[in-house]
């Protein structure tokens, strides 16, 4: 929690664009901030793992160490998919609020998350979503499907788009938890996730879902460029020649992929998608790869913070990470607010 | 809203009452009778209704006392009962805040009053262990709370802001998360009753349960009734208020009192049952073709809405009954959204 903010203050806060040596510093200072915060992910637990048994863990393993058992097959895991999570849903969050040029925009709220943990826990009570790629194709498709709705109620006003996206959030809500009260054996397996939460996960097979998520981040990175000059408007895009129905048409792509792959590993965890691109947004004053490529680096770092804090916040055990990430997010979304005021909206 | 003007009087039907006469729209009074039949129906059905249906003769029997049935008074009375009463409470409160806030979205399940009080509950209920009278307190103090933090917050966007809205969706998703830490903290037992009514239930209720919150809605429905007149008056604008001799300041207090306790006793039993609050104002409003929001079309509404989603989540699953708050959920939601489709085909 604390490496953020730190080190949005840390730059200068001019108006301009970086020069390329801020941006260096600033591209350092963040992988420095995510090593901290893996080490921190991989050290901190109900199993309090002694530093200096970290690096004998990974390099020199020994399988009679509880230790190196923990760190390998544990923790490591799931700080791999802490990062993941972190990077997909703040690279969503970016790309969605480029794209619609609106402040609030966000996967968690505007519904996507809860289509693809609907589509998820419907898909386990009918049976079907035993395997990563079953998992991964309902996310995705619920995640399509809550987009296009809630899109197609709220495009014409940024209110209207964030009310759809709570309507329909509870809605979908409401019906998932009627159908995990109706089959135990699912309420049982996604007790945790439904809430949104990485525990637990780090035991499964996690391939196909990391793989999806690497290769939307890197489509992210590809399309970003294009996304800059849409950002600035459809006739000024059309000017630069970009294609501006071909970018919107692979972002909404990219988007739907981040969040649905991201929520069928972790459940749906809201608000990190909002907090990291208006932490970056100082930073990177209106450069789409630039916002892209930080959010990539920012994003983990959130996630993982808001994951160690969530195994020791409580002494009887773990609290699904997302119970963390909302109170880091609600007020996120307050200050929003009263920055941007009602005007914007 | 646009409504065919009608000429004022032939739509109006005199209705004296203790040698004054009042005026009430034909058609509002159309839906009160109509919404009073409808819930007389409901609840008939909801007495009957069960693992094995009654008939019409056992339910008349058992009401009159004639034919005794302790599964009809004792069990599906209080429920049918319970499903009239918190609902024409969580409609009034609907319909208050949607007045103050002159904003169908400003309602108290959207802006997180319902979480925080159901907070208070818990807190009361992990914490200090408390009776039912001091869970009711509890809960009543968490939705003035939170009803406080949401206005302190968003003041200097003003009381019908859009901002009031979604700093209390805000407020909402904290308060809602804070909520499952407090669960998950607990005790296995005492969470596995919170978890219950998490999503608001009225399973399980009865008569014991229910003299208490009844005597207090009774008393803030009695209050509402009252203060109706400037309530309305005070949706016109501050200007026109303060001109037609509304005490603004002491009347927002009031009414924000009330909302937030109806909310409140309903929470402290049946948990947060949400969308009532949204939904049945603006219903009754359409039906009413009234200008502003209406309260007694708002209780009506909110009563006949929970009793068919209570007879709904009882029916959907059967022999295993859902959380209510399950249903409204989905049935709001789903409302809601129709709301706003309807908003964009008319522009």
């Amino acid at each position: 929690m604390s490496t953020a903010p730190t080190q949005a203050g840390s730059a200068p806060p001019t108006r301009n664009a970086p020069s390329r040596i801020g941006r260096s510093a600033v591209l350092a200072g963040g992988l420095v901030a995510l090593l901290a915060a893996i080490v921190a992910s991989i050290a901190v637990g109900a199993e309090s793992v002694p530093l200096g048994q970290i690096w004998p863990a990974l390099t020199d393993f020994d399988p009679l160490s509880g230790d190196h058992l923990v760190v390998r097959d544990i923790r490591v895991p799931r700080t791999l998919l802490g990062i993941a999570v972190g990077a997909a849903l703040a690279v969503a969050g970016a790309l969605i609020q480029t794209l619609s040029r609106n402040p609030l925009a966000e996967p968690g709220i505007l519904g996507v998350t809860h289509g693809a943990g609907f589509a998820l826990t419907l898909g386990a009570a009918l049976g079907l979503a035993g395997t990563a790629l079953g998992e991964l194709g309902l996310g995705v498709a619920g995640a399509v499907l809550a987009t296009v709705l809630v899109y197609a109620v709220g495009r014409h006003s940024t209110l209207r788009l964030l009310l759809a996206g709570v309507a329909l959030s509870a809605v979908l809500q409401g019906v998932s938890l009627g159908v995990r009260l109706t089959s135990p054996d699912t309420l049982d397996k996604y007790r945790f996730w439904s809430v949104g939460s990485l525990a637990g996960r780090e035991q499964t097979d996690l391939t196909i879902p990391l793989v999806a998520i690497a290769l939307a981040l890197v489509g992210a990175l590809l399309v970003a460029r294009s996304l800059n000059a849409v950002a600035l408007g459809e006739t000024v895009a059309h000017t630069l020649g970009a294609n501006v129905a071909r970018v919107r048409t692979v972002t909404l792509v990219l988007i739907t992929v981040l969040a649905g792959a991201a929520t069928a590993v972790a459940g749906p965890i809201l608000f990190v998608g909002l907090i990291v691109p208006h932490l970056l947004r100082r930073l990177t004053v209106g450069s789409v790869p630039w916002l892209v490529t930080l959010s990539m680096i920012v994003g983990p770092i959130l996630m993982l913070a808001a994951d160690t804090i969530s195994r020791v916040v409580l002494h009887t055990g773990e609290v699904p990470v997302a119970i963390v990430t909302a109170f880091l997010g609600g007020p996120m979304l307050i200050w929003v607010v009263r920055r941007y005021g009602a005007g914007s909206l | 809203m646009t409504t065919t003007e009608s000429p004022k009087r032939t739509a109006q039907v005199r209705v004296p009452v203790r040698g004054r006469a009042w005026w009430i729209e034909r058609r509002t009074l159309g839906v009160v009778v109509g919404c009073a039949v409808a819930m007389l129906v409901l609840g008939f059905v909801g007495l009957s209704f069960g693992s094995s249906w009654s008939t019409p003769g056992e339910v008349l029997g058992a009401l009159t006392g004639t034919q005794p049935s302790v599964v009809i008074v004792e069990w599906r009375g209080p429920r049918v009962v319970a499903a009239i009463l918190f609902g024409a409470a969580l409609g009034v409160a609907g319909a208050i805040f949607q007045n103050l806030t002159r904003n169908p979205m400003g309602s108290p399940d959207i802006i997180g009053l319902d979480a925080g009080a159901y907070t208070g509950a818990l807190l009361v209920m992990t914490v200090f262990t408390g009776a039912t009278t001091t869970v009711a307190f509890g809960s009543v103090v968490g939705g003035l709370l939170t009803a406080a933090l949401v206005y302190a917050l968003s003041r200097s966007g003003g009381l019908s802001g859009m901002r009031l809205v979604v700093i209390g969706i805000a407020v909402n998703a904290m308060v809602t998360a804070l909520n499952n830490w407090l669960v998950l903290r607990a005790e296995l037992e005492v969470a596995m009753a919170a978890v219950g009514w998490n999503s608001g239930s009225l399973n399980g209720i009865d008569w014991d349960d229910l003299i208490l919150p009844f005597s207090v809605i009774a008393v803030l429905l009695a209050l509402a009734s009252l203060r109706a007149q400037a309530l309305h008056q005070s949706a016109l604008g501050d200007a026109v208020a303060v001109a037609t001799g509304v005490g603004l300041e002491r009347q927002r207090l009031l009414m924000v009192f009330i909302g937030v306790g109806c909310t409140a006793t309903v929470t402290s039993v049946a948990g947060p049952v949400a969308f009532i609050a949204l939904a049945a104002p603006q219903i009754g409003r359409r039906l009413a073709r009234a200008p502003g929001v209406p309260l007694l079309p708002a209780a009506l509404c909110g009563a006949v809405l929970l009793q068919l989603a209570d007879l709904i989540a009882q029916m959907l699953l059967a022999p295993v009954s859902l959380p209510v708050g399950v249903v409204t959920t989905a049935i709001g939601g789903c409302y809601l959204i129709w709301l706003l489709a309807q908003e964009v085909r008319r522009r």
